[in-house]
């Protein structure tokens, strides 16, 4: 063992002392419940959300590999116009959906007074918004590059 | 050689299909400046959520009475806090907007980060040495304790508790085993992250087009791509809607935590609601009917407990010198009323009213029923801050049942579930009980 793997597992173990000493508190109630929770919210991402999001981004660019035609609107290709508003809804449906999907709705009402009917409609309205706003942009860019053309060489 | 290591050898050379390929990962933005950029980020984002969480922690006063303290097997990891002091009437307001509204904003990043770390989770072999194991261990408490710390906050400002722990106390038993796997991780990989953004000029890679875009260098680590495929998306591209997703969580929540006319751009937070226009109509926290409190009556009256207890009606205490304060309610979610006018009885005279001494705290008990918060322990300091009521009215109106009718008490910088509501009796203690 060198001497900076030596300084590394000696820092480690420490790291290991507080986090340990914190875990046991963490864990006190419920070991399974609550080490399901830690261990689980990683495992979801990683094994659920991420292959989810990815895959669907794959798909779509092999379709888009493999019909080219499909791929450009005037010269211009359109995948990131939809992965950009597509990513910002979904992170936003990701952070809010209890509200969105109204799952906790009576310990909300009870806490504010609040009803959480508004957030779907809320949602879908921004969702539209940033699709708008993402095909507007590409609307310009292609008439830029229509007029570009056109003033030619 | 032993059987043992020839094993060992072939099993790494011969990784599982899949993602335990190293040719299975081919997006060509992956590579040590992509992550270092995200990690310049997150450092000091992190930094500052673990330093106002524990800010936060601390203004619970903890430390000052059983009562206050969600967390009584902390030892070590909080009973060296010091108290929270009653004033700027910004602090817990500023303090918690920034760390509910950081840990929103860190979100797009985290996960692009932990985008572009992912195929080390699938490093074949699993482990090459004993210290590469522990180290892997570590990363576990590091991933798993920053997805905890986001997802168990994310779901509390939403009330949705579908978890078999308390908040408080997973919440910042999570930060601490979080923090201590970040900051070794910090250590270990801050040369990496500074050499990796020296490698390239981010002024370059933001002028770089999809068409340019091509892998990184190898690196050591392997994150970058032994495959890369044709980009379909720039540097600057990948970073921009990172960026656009932080800045529009920012954009739709931001206004709950500031309040008055800014609340309704937080169309999508838990507390971008607008109530109305009326002098009650600000954010509730907990409603009359969840607390169980039934209309008070005339029959209401306030218990002072101290040398010289007593009890007086409302129309007694409105009869005493009143106070008026305008001072936010900041909660621990991140939301608060904005400023409002408070008008009341300064703690400090009831103190004096009943011939405690100007060192003592006060426990306060509400008609609340049922678990969390239905009382809270004052420091001396807090009493006999100026501003420190025990508020009858708000607005030029009196409160209403859901604002704490018919007295709540209104703290500067006091965090907002300590602010009692529908107090039935006040208790001044010598400060060593």
């Amino acid at each position: 063992m060198t001497r900076r793997e030596g300084v590394q597992l000696l820092a480690l173990l420490a790291s290991f002392v507080v986090a340990g000493y914190a875990g046991v508190r963490l864990l006190t109630g419920s070991v399974i419940g609550t080490g399901t929770w830690f261990v689980g919210s990683a495992v979801v991402h990683d094994l659920v959300l991420f292959p989810l999001y990815a895959g669907i981004d794959a798909a779509l660019v092999v379709l888009l590999h493999r019909r080219p035609g499909l791929a450009t609107v005037a010269g211009v290709r359109w995948l990131n116009y939809l992965r950009v508003p597509a990513m910002v809804a979904g992170l936003l449906l990701l952070v809010w959906s209890p509200l969105i999907l109204r799952v906790s709705e009576g310990t909300y009402h009870a806490a504010s007074g609040l009803s959480a009917q508004p957030f779907l409609g809320r949602w879908i309205a921004v969702t539209a918004v940033l699709f708008a706003i993402s095909a507007a942009t590409l609307a310009a860019r292609v008439a830029t590059r229509r007029g570009s053309q056109r003033v030619g060489p | 050689m032993t059987a043992l290591d020839r094993w060992a050898d072939r099993v790494a050379e011969h990784p599982p299909p899949g993602p335990f390929r190293r040719g299975f990962w081919r997006s060509p933005l992956r590579g040590p400046w992509f992550t270092a950029v995200l990690s310049v980020a997150l450092l000091p984002g992190i930094t500052l959520m673990f330093l106002t969480g524990l800010a936060s922690y601390a203004a619970y006063n903890p430390n000052l009475a059983p009562g206050n303290d969600t967390t009584p097997d902390k030892g070590l990891l909080g009973s060296w806090l010091p108290g929270w002091p009653a004033g700027p009437s910004w602090l817990y307001w500023v303090n918690q907007g920034v760390h509910v509204t950081l840990g929103l904003v860190l979100i797009p990043i985290v996960l692009a980060k932990l985008w572009s770390v992912l195929p080390k989770l699938f490093e074949w072999p699993p482990a090459r040495s004993i210290t590469h194991l522990i180290e892997r261990a570590s990363l576990l408490l590091l991933v798993g304790g920053a997805v905890f710390e986001l997802v168990t906050g994310v779901m509390n400002i939403q009330y949705y508790y579908a978890w078999p722990f308390g908040f408080y106390q997973a919440h910042y038993y999570g930060a601490w085993v979080f923090i201590a796997a970040f900051v070794v991780h910090v250590a270990f990989r801050l040369r990496i992250m500074v050499g990796a953004l020296r490698g390239r000029s981010l002024r370059a890679e933001l002028r770089t087009p999809v068409s340019q875009t091509v892998a990184e260098q190898p690196d050591p680590d392997h994150l970058v791509s032994a495959d890369p495929a044709p980009a379909t998306i720039s540097r600057r591209g990948a970073l921009g809607m990172v960026a656009a997703g932080s800045l529009t969580l920012f954009g739709l929540s931001v206004g709950q935590a500031i309040g008055g006319a800014t609340r309704s751009t937080a169309l999508l937070a838990p507390r971008g609601q607008n109530m109305g226009t009326g002098p009650a109509d600000f954010q509730v926290n907990k409603t009359a009917a969840d607390a169980g409190i039934a209309p008070v009556g005339d029959g209401w009256r306030l218990e002072l407990k101290g040398p010289a207890a007593t009890s007086l009606s409302r129309d007694q205490l409105l009869a005493l010198t009143q106070h008026t304060a305008r001072l936010p309610i900041a909660c621990v979610e991140g939301w608060s009323t904005g400023v409002q006018t408070w008008t009341g009885v300064r703690l400090a005279d009831l103190a004096a009213m009943v011939g405690a001494a100007p060192d003592t705290n006060l426990f306060v008990e509400s008609l609340q029923r049922g678990p969390g918060f239905g009382s809270a322990t004052l420091s001396a300091g807090q009493v006999q801050a100026p501003d420190a009521l025990l508020a009858l009215r708000v607005n030029g109106a009196d409160l209403t049942a859901d604002h704490g009718f018919p007295a709540r008490i209104v703290v500067p910088a006091l965090p907002g579930v300590q602010n009692t509501k529908w107090v039935t009796r006040l208790t001044f203690l010598p400060a060593t009980v």
